[in-house]
């Protein structure tokens, strides 16, 4: 298969979840767990009551991180998972998550992660999430992942998730609550394909003074895909708040944006914006004139707005 | 190398047919040539007929012999013709440097990409990463569309007002900037200007207006008229 320049550009991001990586991992591969390292200051204990384990991050933790990539290859696994991350007070961590469905099979593969995140006082936690699917059956890969991040005063989250291409079907559900002084900066890209939908639901609860949010999604619809973006920022006491959804429409593909910003406090100041449209002919034009076809230009483009 | 053989252009408008370009006909070879004349008079409408970003209605364009009226901008951008904007493009997501990089053809390192940004007076290392984006100001955008051009160093390049949006302070450093591309320049670089500086660089001016060549001939012979006072009609606005 020829691979165009963002498949490259997106093995090489999975590539980094295939190495054994440094500092605490827990692999998990068709249902199971393969691997598990944890370290003086992050433990990782597994569920007993349903599946997933309990990451926990002691006070004043830096600069660790933890990996925990789910790949399935197996068509026809259905799983969900319960993943709850513990960030001690005053600790700075980065969490990278990812999964991987490779799907030859005629089943549907199905992996729906919940990962609940507790930001003690004064942490800083940065998260990222890649998901990727492939493989050559009818089997349908469909990924729905529940995040909700609840931040104590004056923590710092910053999440950055990533889907491009490979899977069917997506309904991504993001919750937060701030405290005082408690900042969360999302930034989301998608790209679906073929007949692929996407669904992203955001919900943020400013709830403390002095809380901001920013919520920013970039995302590629192609072929005859659809997306359909979400996000309620609610704004409690005084602070700042923004959701932007910015998203190419390319064959047929189509997206809906539905931001939606609720000033309950009068210190709240929130915006929102949305830009939905296709690659303006100007940016193809100009990089035709330096001797690209029109869907090298188009790639170009394409793969600057998702990086 | 470049030859338009009676062009003709028109654009359909809400009130019908507008003629735009009509019956030019330029052989311009190796030099620096103006290309100057009123707001309206067919200029930047010329600049993209000779990139392919329009396709005259009737005529013939040459670049080095080859016919090229029909051929696309990609397939000219190949053959060797570059056309830097007037008004830049902007990009979300790519940088400075991927442009530069992808304008020279080749992988560039960021030394070389600095050089580049340096010649149109950019603090190359403030903005070598940063993005193509709403972020940077017109002057900004259209330093790195010249960047990008030199970066090309192709047999033709056309310039649509690169003073348009520069600040006069940056402005001497860029009539620098062609005149150093004057002294080494092996194609040929046609620039289509406002700026009494800029048009003295060149060996030739041409006037265009109402979609006509109105005159054409070595500058010594051509500014003079155009700095009369009779001239206002063809030089306005942007002196």
């Amino acid at each position: 298969m020829a691979l165009d320049s963002i498949q490259k550009q997106l093995l090489e991001k999975i590539a980094d979840l295939h190495e054994v990586p440094s500092g605490a991992y827990n692999i998990r591969s068709n249902g199971e767990s393969a691997g598990r390292n944890t370290t003086a200051n992050i433990d990782i204990v597994t569920k007993t009551d349903k599946p997933g384990i309990d990451i926990i991050v002691k006070p004043g933790t830096v600069n660790e991180s933890v990996h925990i990539p789910v790949l399935l290859s197996e068509s026809g696994i259905k799983e969900t998972v319960y993943n709850d991350f513990f960030i001690g007070e005053n600790s700075d961590v980065v969490i990278v998550a990812g999964c991987g469905i490779h799907n030859d099979g005629g089943e549907a593969s199905e992996h729906s992660g919940i990962h609940t995140f507790h930001v003690g006082k004064n942490a800083k936690l940065k998260y990222v999430e890649k998901h990727y699917g492939d493989g050559d059956g009818n089997g349908e890969r469909i990924m729905n992942p529940t995040t909700v991040v609840i931040v104590d005063e004056g923590g710092y989250v910053e999440m950055e998730t990533v889907q491009i291409k490979g899977v069917d079907s997506t309904y991504r559900t993001t919750t937060a609550k701030l405290a005082k002084k408690a900042t969360l900066i999302i930034g989301e890209k998608i790209m679906t394909h073929g007949k692929q939908t996407a669904t992203t639901d955001f919900s943020v609860d400013m709830d403390g003074e002095d809380s901001a949010a920013h919520v920013v999604s970039r995302s590629v619809a192609k072929d005859e895909s659809h997306q359909l973006f979400i996000s309620n920022i609610n704004g409690n006491n005084r602070c700042n708040g923004h959701t932007e959804c910015d998203a190419i429409v390319m064959d047929n593909g189509t997206v809906s944006a539905v931001p939606k910003v609720n000033a309950n406090h009068t210190e709240a100041s929130l915006i929102h914006e949305a830009a939905i449209g296709k690659i303006a002919g100007e940016q193809l034009m100009k990089l035709m004139t330096l001797g690209l076809t029109e869907q090298e230009a188009e790639e170009q483009i394409v793969n600057g707005f998702l990086r | 190398m470049l030859e338009l053989k009676n062009v003709f252009f028109s654009a359909q408008t809400e009130t019908g047919t507008k003629d735009i370009i009509n019956d030019v006909s330029l052989k311009i070879d190796e030099g620096f040539v103006a290309i100057t004349g009123p707001n309206g008079g067919g200029k930047s409408t010329l600049a993209k007929l000779i990139a392919g970003i329009y396709i005259p209605t009737k005529g013939q364009i040459l670049f080095n012999g080859v016919d090229i009226t029909d051929m696309s901008i990609t397939d000219r951008a190949k053959l060797g013709v570059t056309y830097a904007f007037q008004q830049p493009v902007r990009f979300k997501g790519i940088t400075v440097k991927d442009l530069v990089t992808l304008a020279s053809g080749r992988d560039l390192n960021i030394s070389e990409v600095c050089n580049y940004l340096s010649e149109v007076g950019l603090c190359a290392r403030d903005y070598v990463s940063r993005e193509v984006n709403a972020s940077l100001s017109g002057g900004e955008l259209k330093r790195i569309e010249i960047a990008m051009a030199m970066a090309r160093s192709t047999e033709l390049t056309l310039f649509d007002e690169p003073e348009a949006g520069i600040d006069l302070w940056s402005f001497s450093n860029l009539i620098t900037v062609f005149e150093k591309m004057h002294e080494k320049i092996d194609g040929t670089i046609l620039i289509i200007s406002h700026q009494e500086r800029i048009l003295n660089i060149a060996d030739r001016v041409v006037v265009i207006a109402e979609g006509k060549v109105r005159d054409d001939g070595p500058k010594d012979k051509i500014l003079p008229t155009l700095l009369t006072p009779s001239a206002c009609s063809v030089l306005t606005g942007k002196m």
